[in-house]
């Protein structure tokens, strides 16, 4: 296949499809999150009448707003993206692998882009039980189409209910791909970890405003809901990390090594776990590495003796099951980012414990020393997760499809120079979206909230000719 | 046990129809924009009807997608591949013409939302236009090899008949974001007779495009020639309809224009899918390599479980779909209220 540039057909798709994916989920788990805290504020509001929660609903409403748009459009990239750049991919699982998208369609965005529509623009068209109900209806959609999502990623990750049958994996049994354990397991990972993303940004803004002493009877309402979800979601996203972890050793094992850098199973009777290392590929082992003992047969069996197997004895396994080729991931972007994820995941919950804390002790009016570093906050778990992907998803190259399909023969017969140019649009598409997004989530955080008759830009709705005159 | 890959044909075609009837005459009124709104106000008049039902007519071409590759995987690819730079640039137009709705209230100043207006209008311009082209190439087939494998530049899939086509359908869709307009624009408005006027020139083109693409169709490429008698009904339908506007327009009867621009367009939309069957995509290089319906579909289980879903869930869509219209049927005036881009939140 020709180059350019020295890039290959397939290298640029890679390129290409992480850049859309990662750019996609810096606005997919806001949405999810923050659908269900908006959702929370608004029945406050409804349930005490109290104008300053509704208004306080209005103003985080008009920032999710800022933040669907780009989240809806940036998705039907990824859709498109498997029959363009992917051709030998679709081909071999669509069987399989379009039902959960289509049932996301059908079973989530309709229901998202329809009543998001509606809460936002018929606030004083539709009663207020039935703006309460869209709103949930808005948080169930994004929720259920992350599940969906998900459990068509887990099936790439660890493929159930199949056959393969003139050259396609065709589907057996629906009900093993809904409940594969690994779908379960991540989504429960994808959707705590949503939680904390949303969570930090709401703690950061009401901070932000409880610091200037501005509508703190309401900002004191949206900081207790955003420290109750980020409790929930950065202890959930621990534990269910912690099980993902588990079983990777038995469905990946090749991708656990390469997360904890082992390159050969330990000697001993315990597996230690490494802290710092500097891995090669070339080597075939670490350059340095410092490690604590028994860890590791924590992470990996819940057990103090346990041990998992290397990447060197994996390779060699692969090698007499699937044929000569190089089954090894690139270990070292799998190994950092991981422990990335990792820190910044102990890093979430840390600063929450310590809110909760104050919170206890009755000072929760006052953001604290801690200040500067809650503003900061709504970057972190947008970068665990970031790093969460890069581990997952190149941890377990060279497969595009677990033990099935490799990323090398699925990949579209495209002339490079096409690929090259939709890359270098969407890159530049997407830093002027990123730019923009920031931009008025800022300004439009910082300015607050204002008193219900003052007027403030946003997406306005339209003006309808008054009841009585003729339609 | 039924024909499931004809059925799921059937209802990609209906997805499809739905789609161009819905984001149609959202693409017509982006288009319109500059040609009719003179004020501020006006402006934000055109965008507020379509303000809360773009996103989820939007939905149906992620539907059709979605559906296209589980029912019928080979396709799928083939076809994107086949026309990845088409492709590319309606994605690149989707994403901004979302963005731009969205974010051109955010700031009243001028070079912001001349910047999204600008954006606004090529981003629906460039889908309506492709879109057509797209079909052309679906129905007239490309170089295709074994297992659909592209053999083919871009030039091949630039040809007469898929400018034709763009054309027929970009005409098409401002004559119907025209009539659009008239049906949820304020009557006393003057931009509603600006809408009449621009109904009646789109009708024009609409027309004679539409026309010569079927006719080149029919005579040059050889397309339509093994339709019965039930198939010819749906090309019938969408003459009929075509002049039915001219009717509507003269009498100022705008929901009946309305009416029958969508209706042109679905029938269109049909006709162009009854002639998928029995091969989906012809290759030009043999016929050994045509995607057919049988040979590219899905197995029976997968599509089994994706009919139980459909008919579960596409009448509910239907419902709150229509709900979501009838909630904001008011026509949308240009002329008075709040000033410029100016919400209000928290009022209760």
């Amino acid at each position: 296949m020709n180059e350019i540039l020295g890039f290959s057909t397939l290298d640029l798709s890679r390129f290409q499809f992480a850049t859309t994916s990662i750019f996609h989920y810096f606005f997919v788990p806001f949405t999810v999150g923050f659908a269900l805290i908006i959702a929370v504020l608004q029945t406050l509001a409804y349930r005490s009448g109290d104008p300053k929660l509704e208004n306080l609903t209005r103003f985080f409403g008009h920032l999710f707003f800022i933040n669907f748009a780009v989240g809806v459009v940036t998705g039907i990239v990824q859709e498109f993206q498997f029959g363009m750049n992917w051709q030998g991919f679709s081909n071999f699982v669509g069987n399989i692998f379009g039902v959960p998208l289509a049932l996301e369609v059908l079973m989530a965005f309709f229901l998202e882009s329809t009543f998001l529509g509606l809460w936002w623009f018929g606030k004083d068209r539709i009663p207020a039980w039935a703006s309460l109900a869209s709103i949930w209806i808005v948080a169930a959609g994004t929720t259920i189409s992350a599940f969906w999502i998900i459990i068509a990623n887990a099936w790439m990750q660890h493929p159930v209910g199949f056959e393969i049958k003139n050259g396609r994996a065709v589907m057996t049994d629906a009900w093993a791909i809904v409940t594969n354990p690994k779908g379960l397991e991540w989504f429960a990972h994808i959707w705590t970890g949503s939680l904390t993303v949303a969570a930090f940004f709401v703690l950061a803004v009401s901070a932000y405003h409880l610091r200037r002493r501005a509508n703190v009877e309401a900002f004191r309402v949206s900081f207790r809901v955003a420290l109750m979800t980020a409790l929930i979601g950065s202890g959930g996203v621990i534990l269910a990390g912690h099980e993902q972890g588990q079983s990777a050793v038995r469905d990946q094992p090749m991708k656990y090594a390469a997360f904890s850098a082992l390159w050969d199973a330990p000697e001993g009777n315990q597996m230690p776990e490494s802290l710092i290392a500097l891995p090669s590929n070339d080597a075939r082992e670490n350059r340095f590495e410092l490690s604590v003992p028994y860890v590791g047969s924590f992470l990996a069996f819940n057990n103090f003796t346990d041990k998992a197997k290397g990447i060197n004895d994996l390779q060699k396994e692969y090698e007499a099951k699937y044929g000569p080729g190089n089954y090894t991931p690139w270990v070292w972007p799998v190994y950092w980012s991981f422990r990335v994820m990792v820190g910044l995941g102990f890093l979430m919950l840390l600063v929450t414990l310590v809110y909760v804390w104050r919170w206890r002790q009755g000072k929760l009016d006052d953001p604290g020393r801690l200040y500067p570093l809650l503003l900061a906050m709504p970057l972190v778990p947008h970068l665990a997760n970031f790093s969460g992907w890069i581990a997952t998803e190149m941890g377990r190259q060279p497969w595009i499809v677990q033990g099935l399909l490799r990323t090398g023969d699925a990949v579209s017969q495209l002339n490079p120079l096409w690929v090259l140019l939709s890359l270098a649009a969407f890159w530049v598409v997407y830093l002027t979206l990123i730019g923009l997004d920031v931009f008025l989530l800022t300004r439009t955080a910082r300015a607050g909230m204002h008193e219900p008759d003052v007027e403030t830009p946003s997406v306005p709705a339209p003006d309808y000719v008054p009841e009585g005159a003729r339609l | 046990m039924p024909d499931l890959p004809t059925l799921w044909l059937f209802l990609i075609g209906l997805t499809f129809s739905i789609y161009f009837f819905l984001d149609g005459f959202t693409f017509g009124e982006g288009i319109l924009q500059p040609f009719l709104a003179r004020r501020e106000r006006e402006r934000r008049a055109m965008i507020g009807t379509v303000g809360p039902f773009w996103a989820a007519n939007e939905v149906w071409i992620i539907l059709g997608a979605g559906a296209i590759f589980a029912a019928f995987p080979l396709w799928y690819g083939t076809l994107m591949t086949a026309l990845y730079p088409m492709f590319t640039l309606i994605l690149l137009s989707l994403i901004g013409r979302g963005v731009a709705f969205e974010y051109r209230g955010e700031s009243s100043n001028v070079r912001w939302r001349t910047f999204w207006d600008v954006t606004s209008f090529v981003t629906n311009l460039l889908p309506a236009f492709l879109w057509g082209m797209i079909m052309a190439n679906m129905v007239r087939g490309l170089p295709l090899g074994s297992s659909g494998r592209y053999q083919g530049g871009v030039s091949e899939a630039i040809n007469a008949f898929s400018v034709l086509g763009g054309l027929a359908t970009l005409s098409m869709f401002i004559l119907h974001g025209a009539t659009f307009l008239l049906l949820r624009l304020d009557q006393a408005d003057p931009i509603h007779a600006r809408a009449r006027h621009a109904a009646l020139t789109a009708g024009a083109f609409a027309t004679l495009f539409v026309l010569a693409f079927v006719y080149w169709g029919f005579i040059q490429e050889a397309l339509f020639r093994s339709f019965g008698l039930t198939a010819w009904l749906f090309p019938a339908a969408a003459a009929i309809n075509l002049l039915l506007i001219w009717a509507a327009l003269a009498r100022k009867k705008d929901t009946l224009a309305f009416a029958a621009t969508g209706l042109t367009i679905v029938f269109a939309t049909a006709t162009i899918f009854i002639n998928l069957h029995p091969v989906l995509m012809p290759s030009t290089i043999g016929d050994a390599y045509s995607l057919t319906v049988q040979n590219s579909a899905s197995e029976p289980y997968t599509l089994r479980l994706m009919t139980y879903a459909s008919l579960f869930f596409l009448p509910l869509i239907l419902a709150y779909q229509g709900w979501n219209f009838w909630v904001f049927r008011r026509r949308v005036t240009g002329h008075d209220a709040a000033e410029d881009g100016q919400a209000v939140y928290g009022q209760t």
